[in-house]
């Protein structure tokens, strides 16, 4: 067997293959068939386990490709073929669905209303409209129950006073059965279910009070609710709904609520009723986004803040980084381990707590730099706008120049020597070696890391939300949002800070940076040939 | 001029007498460079390393630099049931460690095929990692915090609030920048090694495991130490993954803790970001010649 024989390239003759498969099953090893087994065996029950779960809660399309994925992988791991796909499918598996899939989505979330209000779909919103308005009846019939459980979760079996036995969920509504086990008038156990002891119900208090299983499929018809796990009285929620209409009546003021294509019920006076759910609004986060003055004044400042972040902060590591390089790129000079290991320092000390630190040190009341350096000035390093971005500029140079020293350093080193000495023989002067002819090495070698510092500072979420948390906050705008934000905080201040979430409007502002940051990409990689050098 | 740099300025060697504009001029004025460099670089840590001493917590108290010293700040710090600084500590190795090595064995088989392996797709690939750099993770945050919200309702123990559920969203960037580092140096192991093997009759598994992986030993823990490093510095997943107090990191129990500057125990915060710093920064200076060795090794080829 030649060791060509698993490069499709050169052309092999099937006797060829078989024997390279043969060989290739030969040299593998009962242990390693064995482990091979064990781990398949493993990932197949999970697997298995999973869409058990997935189908019962009728999630019949993940489930789907759940069973492909195992399907797939099972193949990929018995063939004696697809090798290269033995080495690649376990990253590939998390890059799919954490990254491919995860940036669909955003695309996806970025044509709805999904947010604080919007997070569920409609059934789900009646429901919640109805629960939350929902009343004990006065006077009303009590039951005796029994807290059940199944795989669904909490359930009731529940023995009216005719001496009817019924269970249901909080998923599903109340059904009659007939093979209960009856204990002095009640229904104690039920095939199907777990009963609850006195002792489990005491336990999961909190759950059982939460608990409510509707009487019907209508949802006008109430729920059952237990206050002691052993009697349950019948709840009727204020609010009607009316399923042929797509109405929803408040029984005491009798104003009517319908569904006007907004995700929420809606009065005629415009009232909405919420939680409301989700609907695809088309471009209409877009159109908000560029639209609506109050959040496109602040898109445009924060994009273009965020474009000279980035530029602005690998301009001046890079420079003070190179200089640096420079400086102590001397062999005469005595000491430089010393100097190297001191500023490496800023750069091994993990950034986020860095920025934290210099938030302290740069506190405008209580702060070093104003009480000790400043002799008790009130500077307003991190609330005033333009000051604000100068400090994050500056504490973004002491946490990156290190690098940019110790890539340049490593850049300078590769530069041969007889280059240098050739220049100097010709006559050049030390500033024109280096500018004519050092700089522009140093660049080429540098480039894709001026590129890819660029694109991580582009994102660099933990400096600007550590130092300043985006602020000072721009009061005129629509938005949570501040001065110093970039792109990225500024998605993670409107998805997930604040009373209102509002993931739909953040997914469309992540899809707007999706598309800057490709044009960039694309621009710069064209520049630099930087993909043309893989092989 | 200070003392220091004469004295190191003495000892160049130069046969002609000694001048201190010659000394200067060629050396000299470095040692000036890095004197101010030397405050700049060590400042902030030597005022949190004083802070952290300091038994006051204010940050007032803080700024006088080791006037007070005392162990008050990290007695405080380990006994505040509100801020669980021990959970977070080892919360945050476990995941950050847990992460490090899977990142590490997915991105060296992925490596390792791309290196070794000829087929289709290996180009498309080989460029998707690069390109899936410039579209970092965090941008789909709301994505992946939705997608883990949908998971708690499935299988609530890899949801929402379990550690599990983080390193996941972590491993989605196993493929990418580390693959690429690491894939430039499997490209330096001659490939007469393996071909050598594979005529003795290894299998590519064995190949893989018992040669190739010993050879690249230093890209391994270089891109291993990296990613402990991310991962510990993560703040964005953590901080929308983790919800219980005693479940989050140090990066967002850290923050939390000192949100608010002007109320903030300003010394325990110090005294906690000395202990966290600490495995990281000891573990980077120790590795920090292949650290940058290993930065340059996707560029500088």
């Amino acid at each position: 067997m030649t060791p060509t024989n698993t490069d499709p390239e050169v052309v092999v003759s099937p006797r060829q293959k078989k024997a390279a498969r043969l060989a290739e099953a030969a040299s593998g090893g009962l242990k390693i068939i064995l482990l091979k087994i064990v781990l398949l065996g493993i990932v197949d029950a999970i697997a298995v386990y999973a869409l058990f779960v997935l189908v019962l809660k009728d999630e019949w399309l993940v489930a789907a490709i759940v069973a492909v994925v195992t399907l797939v992988v099972n193949w990929i791991y018995f063939s004696h073929r697809a090798i290269p796909a033995k080495y690649l499918t376990p990253g590939l598996i998390f890059l799919l669905i954490f990254q491919v899939f995860v940036i669909a989505y955003t695309g996806y979330i970025g044509f709805t209303n999904y947010g604080t209000g919007h997070n569920s779909d409609k059934d789900q919103a009646v429901q919640a409209l109805m629960s939350s308005a929902r009343e004990r009846v006065p006077d009303s019939v009590t039951y005796r129950v029994t807290v059940v459980e199944s795989l669904e979760g909490l359930g009731l079996l529940v023995t009216d006073p005719d001496g009817e036995v019924s269970v249901g969920t909080a998923t599903s509504p109340l059904t009659e059965v007939d093979n209960a086990e009856i204990d002095s008038n009640v229904a104690v156990s039920v095939p199907g279910y777990t009963s609850l002891s006195f002792q489990d119900v005491l336990q999961r208090q909190g759950e059982v009070f939460d608990l409510e299983v509707p009487v019907s499929d209508d949802p006008n018809d109430g729920v059952l609710r237990t206050g002691d796990g052993s009697s349950a009285n019948i709840y009727l929620s204020s609010l009607i709904y009316d399923e042929q209409a797509d109405t929803m009546t408040d029984a005491e003021t009798g104003v009517v609520y319908s569904d006007s294509g907004t995700g929420a019920f809606t009065s005629e006076s415009g009232e909405e009723l919420l939680p409301g759910w989700r609907i695809t609004v088309g471009f209409d986060n877009f159109a908000r986004a560029f639209g609506e003055e109050s959040i496109r004044g602040p898109l445009i400042n924060v994009t273009i803040w965020t474009i000279m972040f980035a530029l602005l902060s690998v301009a001046s590591t890079f420079l003070l980084g190179m200089f640096l390089a420079i400086v102590f790129n001397d062999k005469r000079m005595k000491g430089r381990k010393f100097y190297r290991i001191i500023m490496i320092l800023p750069y091994a000390f993990p950034a986020f707590l860095s920025a934290l630190v210099w938030a302290g040190m740069l506190n405008e009341r209580f702060g070093f730099v104003n009480e000790v350096l400043f002799g008790g000035a009130d500077i307003p390093w991190l609330t005033d706008p333009v000051l604000a971005k100068i400090s994050i500029l500056v504490v973004n140079l002491w946490l990156g120049f290190p690098y940019m020293f110790l890539v340049a350093t490593g850049a300078l080193q590769s530069i041969s020597d007889d280059v240098v000495e050739a220049a100097t023989v010709d006559g050049a002067k030390p500033w024109q070696v280096f500018r004519l002819i050092k700089l522009p090495l140093v660049l080429v070698t540098m480039a894709p890391i001026l590129i890819s510092s660029f694109a991580f500072n582009f994102n660099n979420f933990n400096l600007i939300y550590m130092l300043t948390g985006g602020g000072p906050r721009d009061t005129s705008a629509g938005i949570n949002v501040g001065a110093t934000d970039i792109l990225i905080s500024m998605v993670y201040k409107v998805a997930f800070t604040g009373q209102f979430r509002d993931y739909g409007l953040a997914s469309a502002f992540t899809i707007i940076i999706f598309i800057l940051v490709a044009v960039i990409a694309v621009v710069s990689f064209r520049k630099t040939k930087m993909l043309e050098d893989l092989n | 001029m200070s003392a220091v740099t004469t004295r190191s300025g003495a000892t160049v060697p130069t046969k002609r007498t000694f001048s201190f504009g010659r000394w200067f001029h060629a050396t000299g004025w470095r040692h000036l460079v890095g004197l101010v460099l030397i405050v700049f670089s060590l400042f902030p840590l030597l005022y949190v390393l004083s802070a952290s001493l300091n038994p006051v917590g204010s940050l007032t108290g803080s700024n006088a630099l080791f006037s007070n010293i005392g162990f008050g700040a990290y007695e405080r710090l380990f006994n505040d049931p509100s801020q669980p600084f021990g959970a977070w500590f080892i919360n945050t190795m476990v995941i950050a460690f847990v992460t490090a090595v899977l990142t590490v064995f997915m991105g060296a088989l992925a490596a390792y095929s791309f290196s070794r392996m000829r087929f289709a797709g290996r180009r498309f690939g080989l460029m998707t990692i690069v390109l899936v750099q410039m579209f970092p993770q965090l941008l789909a945050v709301v994505a992946i915090f939705l997608l883990m919200n949908t998971i708690s309702d499935w299988f609530p123990a890899i949801g929402i609030n379990t550690h599990i559920g983080v390193i996941m969203v972590y491993l989605g960037g196993a493929l990418g920048v580390n693959t690429y580092l690491m894939y430039g140096f499997f490209n330096t192991v001659p490939k007469d090694i393996d071909e050598a093997a594979k005529i003795d009759g290894a299998s590519h598994a064995r190949i893989f495991f018992t040669i190739i992986l010993r050879l690249v030993a230093p890209i391994l823990a270089v891109v291993g130490l990296l990613s402990f490093i991310t991962t510990t510095n993560e703040f964005v997943v953590a901080s929308i993954v983790l919800i219980d107090p005693e479940k989050q990191t140090l990066a967002v129990g850290l923050y939390k803790l000192i949100s608010n500057p002007n109320y903030a125990d300003w010394g325990a915060f110090s005294a906690g970001a000395i202990i966290a710093a600490l495995p990281v920064t000891i573990l980077f200076l120790f590795l920090q010649k292949y650290i940058v060795g290993g930065l340059t090794a996707g560029a500088v080829k």
